[in-house]
């Protein structure tokens, strides 16, 4: 049975010293590198929700003209349409006509019939297919390269370019999960090692009175793992105050951009279940590494 | 498991070993122990008894020869089989090698555990051991809080709990007095006459002549023949004859021995 006494001496080895405030610490990191993914993700998804399904392409007016040449503006507007009607994402694009302006500037301009007269940037109304990932950055990119008057509605290149920086620290967060991971595995196989080399005359007794690596190995992951499960609840207590705290703050801002830290169960389990995965690791990798340290032994 | 009640319990065949790199401290060692026999191993500081029994008891691997423990080749056995083949073998190490975090009880049930023993069976064995090896009174005593006497006591205790077949000791009454160097003696010779197989390391002379075994004398890395003032020339023969004519039957290879156990008190 795993659950079985030991025979290895437990006080104050480094596996004793040692192991508990490294999982600490690792859960630590990794309960906020998770925390961190989630809140983003969550927020990102709220951004782009947030935005309508319909975005306006601006074509600026040849400056000291004066209106002079619309045939060159009217081939600008002609080539940006053509564009976005092949794109699969665009399920409409047509021009603003003279009359929608009209009404658009009446606030601001009075009864002005002479639309036509003024240096105004002509517009596109684009309708986006329902659902469609609109990479609005990439859109603008390809607009200004084949008609460089071209501008996209500002505020949904700036928060794509929000969504794709929160996807970037994002990333990183996961590349910090896995170092995370990769360096419990380190410490963990360097502190049993040591703890090997202290309990080695034990090991050998009962290496030579017949006992299988198995049973060695399992004394050792079953240290691992109680030692590593109390680091671990300590690290994820750490982890959940500072989120709270973090969450109160959060709400202290009033600002749209700043996401709301609160969780799903969902997102409560994957955050309880990083203790048990680093415990998991931290067993395992104990384990594996009196086993491959026995079967050096005949 | 292929094991004949006439194989030897052990049997070496030109074997030699070296430690790492330094020169050979056993060599052309040949000999066998038959099921049930008792044999003394003689030899000066540093002839190579220890190793000798650390071959035997599967902590090292001969640099050269043939081992078979059992019946079975050392050399061509799995690994996962060998500690099948420790668990028939009782092992009384020169330096103790006890757990000195663990109490004398835990010391001795040591095997038994290992062995997936259950624990109720654990309890009544261990401390019957333990009083008849004059322990009672220390079962849960520390190990540090022994006295070297009494630990080498623990050290046979642990040797001998689980009725091993084969028992090989290393020095086991270097500690004790003669009185209790002779009761000890008497457990061993006990759980010969039920057919366990010894070979005892010692320094001993005293009790080598009273108990009057067979000995294997080692001198420098080798065997020399026995010249000692108690073996009949008889036996000397016989023990000789041991080592060079492997394959003959217990019975027949140490008739001398029997006799002469009796006739020395
Ligand atoms: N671990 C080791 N590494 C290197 N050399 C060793 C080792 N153990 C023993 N030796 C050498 O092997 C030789 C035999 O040693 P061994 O311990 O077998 O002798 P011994 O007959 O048991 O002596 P003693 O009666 O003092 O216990 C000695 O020359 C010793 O120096
Ligand atoms: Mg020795």
């Amino acid at each position: 049975m795993f659950w079985r006494r030991t025979d290895l001496p437990v006080d104050s080895d480094s596996l004793g010293r040692f192991l508990p405030g490294i999982v600490a610490f690792m859960v630590y990191l990794a309960t906020l590198a998770l925390a961190g993914v989630m809140i983003l993700m969550e927020a990102t998804t709220t951004w782009q929700a947030g935005l309508s399904s319909t975005m306006t392409v601006q074509i600026a007016p040849e400056a000291d003209t004066g209106g002079g040449l619309p045939a060159a503006e009217d081939s600008r507007v002609q080539s940006a349409l053509a564009l976005l009607r092949r794109l699969p994402d665009v399920a409409r694009a047509d021009v603003v006509n003279d009359e929608a302006m009209t009404t658009l500037l009446e606030p601001w301009l009075g009864e002005f019939t002479a639309v036509e007269e003024l240096p105004l940037p002509r517009l596109i109304d684009v309708e986006l297919r329902n659902g469609a990932e609109i990479d609005a950055l990439g859109l603008a990119e390809l607009l200004t390269a084949e008609v460089p008057e071209a501008t996209v509605d500002d505020h949904r290149v700036w928060l794509d370019r929000l969504a794709r920086l929160a996807r970037a620290v994002g990333g990183l967060a996961v590349i910090v999960l896995v170092v995370i991971g990769a360096i419990t595995v380190t410490i963990v196989i360097f502190t049993t090692r040591t703890t090997l080399a202290i309990h080695r005359n034990a090991i050998e007794v009962l290496h030579l009175i017949g006992a299988h690596d198995a049973y060695v190995a399992d004394q050792f992951a079953r240290r691992a793992l109680v030692l590593a499960l109390k680091g671990g609840l300590v690290g994820l207590a750490l982890a959940v105050s500072s989120l709270v705290g973090l969450a109160y703050l959060a709400a202290r801002i009033e600002s749209e951009l700043v996401p709301d830290i609160a969780f799903g169960p969902l997102q409560w389990a994957a955050i309880l279940v990083l203790p048990l995965v680093v415990a998991a690791i931290a067993t395992l990798t104990a384990r594996g590494t009196v086993m491959r340290a026995l079967a050096k032994m005949l | 498991m292929t094991f004949d009640a006439n194989d030897s319990i052990v049997r070496f065949e030109n074997v030699g070993l070296r430690y790492g790199l330094g020169p050979e401290v056993l060599q052309d060692i040949t000999f066998e122990l038959p099921p049930a026999s008792f044999h003394f191993l003689l030899g000066p500081s540093g002839a190579g008894k220890s190793s000798l029994l650390r071959l035997m008891y599967l902590a090292l691997k001969p640099s050269r020869g043939l081992i078979s423990l059992f019946g079975r080749d050392i050399a061509t056995t799995p690994r996962d089989d060998l500690p099948a083949l420790r668990r028939r073998i009782g092992v009384v190490f020169q330096e103790f090698r006890l757990l000195n975090h663990l109490t004398t009880f835990d010391n001795v049930a040591l095997p038994l555990r290992v062995a997936g023993i259950r624990e109720s069976e654990i309890e009544k064995h261990v401390r019957e051991l333990l009083a008849w090896v004059g322990l009672k009174d220390h079962v849960n005593a520390r190990l540090p809080t022994l006295s070297g006497g009494q630990q080498q006591r623990v050290a046979i205790a642990r040797a001998v709990i689980t009725r091993p077949q084969l028992i090989l000791a290393d020095e086991p009454t270097g500690n004790v007095d003669d009185r209790m160097a002779m009761r000890l003696m008497h457990l061993f010779e006990e759980l010969n006459k039920l057919g366990t197989t010894l070979l005892i390391a010692t320094h001993n002379e005293t009790i080598v002549r009273r108990l009057g075994h067979p000995r294997l004398h080692l001198e420098d890395g080798r065997f020399v023949d026995v010249d000692s003032d108690v073996s009949s020339s008889e036996e000397k023969t016989e023990t000789t004859a041991t080592r060079k004519a492997p394959k003959r039957s217990r019975s027949a290879r140490f008739p001398a021995g029997s006799a002469h156990r009796q006739g020395t008190p």
